[in-house]
């Protein structure tokens, strides 16, 4: 990897990391498209339960994983949103990157 | 329904789609994973590699960003598309299910039961539609910044709306309730074009902005140039 490439990747990455850590506090609440569509026809109570009606997400049933640490991504706290955002963006960076090296095509001096 | 209104998922849940479907195409899911790894190792060199990762880590971070397209609805990026000119499409789909895998392991935002319908909408099907346009578009537009992010952000629009009909499909094969499926499709259609929309801004400027600074990172660019100098040979 060459030096110019390492300093494209170093000002990507904080981007990615002041996106997910900071911008993301700003992003729009609402349900997404998807949940939106899931949620109509039916009628849901302060804590979010169905009470009635009828809407895709009816059957709708919690994550497996619902009690991890980041999930929600950290809720509405800046601090707690920052720390998920950027834990997400290390990690998959992280993840992506060492998959596809590992998997990279090796070149000639290798072979 | 166990889930607090506050919460943010992004991502199909468990229980919206029967067992048997979503294992049906939990199997899907990892045929066509494994084959692009198979594929992908040809694009794979020392620059691409760290490229994807990057890739992968902007697509989390902005799908984190929701945008208002509606008064109550939001919609984020998917990143197919933007995926697809940057590193190609059997990478850039690995990009996009290791942002899902990530986000479904651990920030709890799809169902895990649910992972293959995931990754089957988002990294298959939108960056399926994405690069088809892609490639179509750029035979006929110029291969430079702006003619890449006219690109972006028309195949955008329509790997979005492809990504969420193939929700439409797995509901209709096991949909867990019976709502009409022409209803469940155009609702979909009609709020994704919008996020297609929003989805294609981010993805012209994201793309344009690398074909500025470094063009020679730019997959649909190499590849085309690559492609080029081949025809002047022959």
């Amino acid at each position: 990897m060459n030096r110019k490439l390492g300093w494209f990747l170093a000002g990507g990455l904080l981007v990615a990391l002041l996106l997910a850590g900071v911008v993301s506090n700003f992003a729009s609440s609402s349900p997404d498209g998807l949940d939106a569509t899931a949620r109509e026809g039916c009628t849901f109570n302060a804590e979010g339960e169905i009470t009635g009606g009828h809407c895709i997400a009816q059957q709708e049933s919690a994550h497996q994983l619902g009690g991890s640490p980041l999930a929600d991504y950290g809720g509405d706290g800046f601090l707690s949103k920052f720390v998920a955002g950027t834990t997400g963006v290390l990690i998959t960076f992280g993840l992506g990157a060492g998959l596809f090296w590992v998997t990279r095509r090796r070149t000639r001096t290798d072979a | 329904m166990l889930r607090g209104m506050e919460t943010t998922a992004m991502h199909i849940a468990n229980g919206i789609v029967d067992g048997p479907v979503s294992a049906v195409f939990a199997v899907l899911a990892v045929a066509a994973l494994a084959f692009c790894v198979r594929k992908a190792r040809n694009d794979l060199d020392e620059r691409l590699a760290p490229m994807a990762g990057l890739v992968a880590a902007f697509i989390f971070a902005v799908q984190m960003l929701n945008f208002q397209v509606l008064p109550g609805v939001s919609g984020h990026l998917l990143g197919g598309t933007l995926a697809v000119i940057l590193v190609g499409p059997w990478v850039g789909a690995l990009c996009v299910a290791t942002v899902l895998i990530v986000q479904c392991l651990l920030f709890a935002d799809g169902g895990l039961t649910a992972l293959g319908l995931n990754i089957t909408n988002m990294a298959l099907l939108g960056t399926a539609a994405g690069y088809l346009l892609v490639a179509g578009l750029l035979r006929v537009l110029p291969r430079n910044a702006r003619g890449l992010a006219a690109t972006a952000f028309i195949a955008s629009v329509v790997s979005v709306v492809v990504a969420s009909q193939g929700f439409v499909l797995e509901y209709a094969l096991g949909g867990t309730t019976e709502l009409s499926l022409p209803w469940v499709s155009g609702t979909m259609a009609g709020v994704h074009v919008l996020i297609g929309i929003g989805e294609g801004l981010i993805a012209a400027t994201t793309v344009a902005t690398v074909a500025r600074v470094r063009p020679d990172l730019v997959y649909a660019l190499r590849r085309f140039r690559k492609q080029a100098s081949v025809e002047v040979n022959a």
